[in-house]
């Protein structure tokens, strides 16, 4: 009798499987493995989906498979040593991190760079956030198949990459910045020939926008995909320009105005419903905007008067040492002994560091080096391992604002010529924490295009 | 002083250990117990308004007791104020309660930490390594971790 | 294998036929490469701007990538590999079907670049075999190109196999 009773449930559900199959949730759901090696160019990642057809009901993110032990290498190489490891966090715009991380020194040392070096940083900075933008939106907008936009935006990022180049020497791993300025001065002909790519780069984007905007496949796929509110993103610490397409419109060029962008007119777009959709509008805008500041700063930067401009008097090494050892020192001050016609050229504008006039951080110019025995014995101690930069004990945090968010540094310093903990608050770890729960109920190729538009970075968020 | 600080000290006299403003930074030292005390009036108090918890990391002194040295840092956002906990962690009992309950960050912030240095985090859903592999043995950022440790998950060439 | 042993039966293994026969399959493949990025890293925002029409790949037959083990020839790895994601380039590459070339982009996957560490593999040439080193950290995309163009005259050179 019991074991009719028993048969009796599986004969019926073997009659209808279909309603078996119903009421069986494991049956109905399928695990599918997104990555590490994926199309998607953005780097490596791994997203565990959950799918029920084509919705997504749990998202499991693995990262972890760039980790290079930047914060590890950081207290094995000295402070400067430090600068092409930051290059490296977010390479697209590195810039924005080397400078990030001389803010933190200086903090830590007391240094305020001049004036002018504020100015360089600042546009510096603004060129690779454009390059930052350029890139995301080309990249997401090639993975919704709109090839074309991707073309554009990266014949557009050329135009960067050779005005980088022309200031810093390479293109994208340029360990640019120093500890009190940074390494080199504008050379020549540089501000025109970048108000002219300007215009190049305005018509690109112009372009772009007439593509991608109003298209009706990009609105359908990216409108209201990918959905955070704003007390979700304030929630796992996002920020950025994830943060301002919800409607928060925190930045921290504006909150806490660092460089020169307190000088410097410019706005903060914001989105209202942030999705996908608003928070390629709010790239799209802060690209406008950084140009506009990079305008700004080549009108407010001195154009020419500056002490690089001027070449330094030269004397023969000669008649110097003749001079020093009769004890007539006041014909040297402010020159230079000139040793060698290979030290021609040094009096360009873009051989020479615009750093603060601080002994312990700043190496001294070439030819001080050569030609002067305390600027050879500066240069000695700032360059000899196991001393070089010493800050003095203690700890600070800056923050400047990433393309992606708030990219901060947390040096700890034990006075010696090592930092003792350099720390690196990546923008887009939040960011990739809330994708677990921002991809829950979209579909599968909503993934694609929500993942475009979080501009991950594996530098940055694997360190 | 700043006025978090002062707050704190007024309020949670118990697990005040310290406090200072290097370089504008305003930093408070708290024992580890009253961490999660202290984060949820941090978060909900009317006049400190700490809304978000921006980064949880730790720092390793071999050469001091308590060794590590578990740090905060929280941000206001309609303040724009920063504040800066540090939390002492003794190495025999590396423990901290986790922030979880309050913030959705602390989850992967915390297992970073978990992973890079081996302090737990009690009450964490899922405290597992996030940067190194599965099966990795040690904790990297330790000081006493060599920098050029080779692995053996590829095989003896490497 | 069917038609080379066929050939090398009936002509020989190194007459005339044979070596014109390698010579034109050559000729073919190198100039239709389906490459593989395993892009990671940095050096990725330089492929992406060799494949770009600023430096364009296409000339060489090599605009598409594919980005499916199966159907690529050239698996091309871009950027550090850490330990974590070693077995996975194993596996794709172990995926691969001949006739298939592995280039090193970047010196992080020539000899670990400078990340001398405990999460990075100190050249990818300890787990995969590779044809094609392109040092630099990221090389410019003219060394990229230098670097297929040298690819192209390796697989023109090489014995085919067919």
């Amino acid at each position: 009798m019991a074991d009719d009773m028993k048969q009796e449930p599986a004969v019926e559900r073997r009659d209808n499987p279909v309603a078996a199959a119903a009421e069986d949730d494991d049956a109905r759901r399928m695990v599918i493995n997104i990555g590490p090696s994926h199309p998607a160019m953005h780097g490596i990642i791994r997203i565990m989906t959950e799918l029920e057809g084509e919705t997504v009901r749990k998202a499991e993110i693995e990262i972890g498979y760039l980790h290079r032990a930047f914060e590890k290498s950081a207290e094995h190489v000295g402070w400067n040593g430090v600068m092409p490891y930051t290059d490296r966090l977010n390479y697209v715009s590195p810039l924005i991190n080397n400078f990030g991380y001389c803010m933190a020194v200086e903090k830590l040392m007391g240094i305020r760079p001049p004036e002018r070096a504020e100015y360089i940083r600042t546009l510096m900075a603004e060129l690779s956030r454009v390059g930052d933008h350029l890139t995301c939106v080309g990249a997401s907008a090639m993975e919704l198949n709109a090839f074309t936009a991707f073309l554009y935006f990266m014949a557009a990022r050329e135009l960067i990459y050779e005005l980088v180049e022309d200031v810093t020497g390479a293109r994208i791993t340029i360990a640019y910045g120093r500890v009190g300025g940074v390494r080199a001065d504008l050379p020549e002909g540089f501000i025109p020939k970048a108000l002219g790519f300007f215009k190049t780069i305005r018509k690109n984007i112009a372009e772009v926008h007439g593509l991608l905007t109003r298209n009706r496949i990009f609105y359908d796929r990216m409108r209201d995909t990918g959905v955070i509110c704003a007390a979700d993103a304030l929630d796992y610490g996002i920020m950025g320009p994830f943060l301002r397409s919800t409607g928060v419109a925190h930045d921290l060029r504006k909150a806490e105005p660092y460089h020169m962008y307190s000088r410097v007119e410019f706005t903060v777009p914001t989105g209202t419903r942030g999705d996908n959709y608003d928070r390629y509008l709010v790239r799209m805008e802060e690209m406008e905007q950084s140009l506009r500041i990079c305008e700004q700063c080549f009108k407010q930067m001195e154009p020419g008067a500056h002490q690089a401009d001027i070449p330094p008097e030269y004397i023969d090494a000669n008649q110097m040492v003749d001079a020093a050892k009769h004890a007539q020192t006041e014909c040297l001050i402010d020159r230079e002994a000139r040793l060698s016609p290979n030290m021609e050229g040094q009096e360009h504008r873009h051989k020479r560091q615009v750093i603060a006039d601080d002994k312990t951080a700043a190496m001294p110019s070439l030819g001080k080096t050569y030609g002067n025995i305390e600027s050879l014995m500066n240069h000695f101690m700032l360059v000899m391992n196991c001393h070089g930069i010493r800050p003095p004990a203690g700890e600070a945090y800056a923050a400047v604002e990433g393309a992606n968010g708030e990219l901060g540094f947390y040096v700890v310093s034990d006075g010696t010529g090592y930092p003792y903990r350099v720390r690196v608050h990546p923008p887009c770890f939040p960011i990739l924490a809330s994708l677990e729960k921002v991809l829950v109920g979209g579909m599968v190729a909503d993934i694609i295009a929500t993942f475009g538009s979080v501009n991950m970075i594996g530098g940055e968020l694997d360190r | 002083m700043g006025r978090a600080t002062e707050i704190l000290r007024a309020r949670f006299a118990d697990c005040f250990l310290d406090a200072h403003e290097q370089h504008g930074d305003e930093t408070v030292v708290l024992r580890p117990e009253g961490i999660a005390t202290v984060a949820a009036f941090l978060r909900s108090d009317a006049e400190l308004q700490f809304n978000v918890l921006m980064d949880v990391t730790a720092v390793d002194y071999p050469g001091r007791t308590p060794r590590f040295e578990v740090v905060y840092h929280f941000y206001s956002l309609p303040r724009r104020a920063r504040l800066r906990v540090k939390l002492p962690v003794p190495e025999e009992q590396p423990e901290v309660d986790s922030l979880t309950p309050l913030w959705k960050s602390a989850n992967w912030y915390e297992r970073e930490v978990w992973d890079m240095f081996g302090i737990r985090f009690r009450g964490h859903p899922n405290l597992k390594r996030i940067l190194m592999y599965e099966g990795f043995e040690g904790h990297p950022l330790r000081k006493d971790y060599p920098i050029k440790k080779r692995q053996p998950l590829i095989g003896p060439m490497n | 294998m069917g038609l080379k042993r066929i050939v090398t039966r009936v002509f020989g293994d190194d007459s005339f036929v044979t070596t014109k026969l390698d010579a034109a399959i050559g000729w073919s493949r190198k100039y239709s490469l389906f490459m593989y990025p395993f892009v990671t890293a940095c050096c990725g925002m330089e492929y992406m701007s060799v494949s770009s029409s600023h430096y364009d790949l296409d000339r060489f037959g090599a605009a598409f990538p594919r980005f499916s083990p199966r159907q690529a020839d050239v698996l091309i790895v871009v950027g550090t590999i850490s330990h974590k994601i070693a077995p996975v380039l194993t596996r794709v590459y172990e995926q691969m079907t001949e006739p298939k070339w592995v280039i090193a982009f970047g010196v992080c996957t020539c000899t670990g670049g400078f990340y001398d560490n405990y999460a990075t593999v100190q050249g990818i040439d300890t787990l995969i075999p590779v044809d094609i080193y392109i040092p630099g950290c990221p090389p410019r995309p003219e060394t990229v190109i230098q670097g297929i163009m040298m690819l192209q005259e390796k697989i023109q050179k090489q014995r085919q196999e067919y």
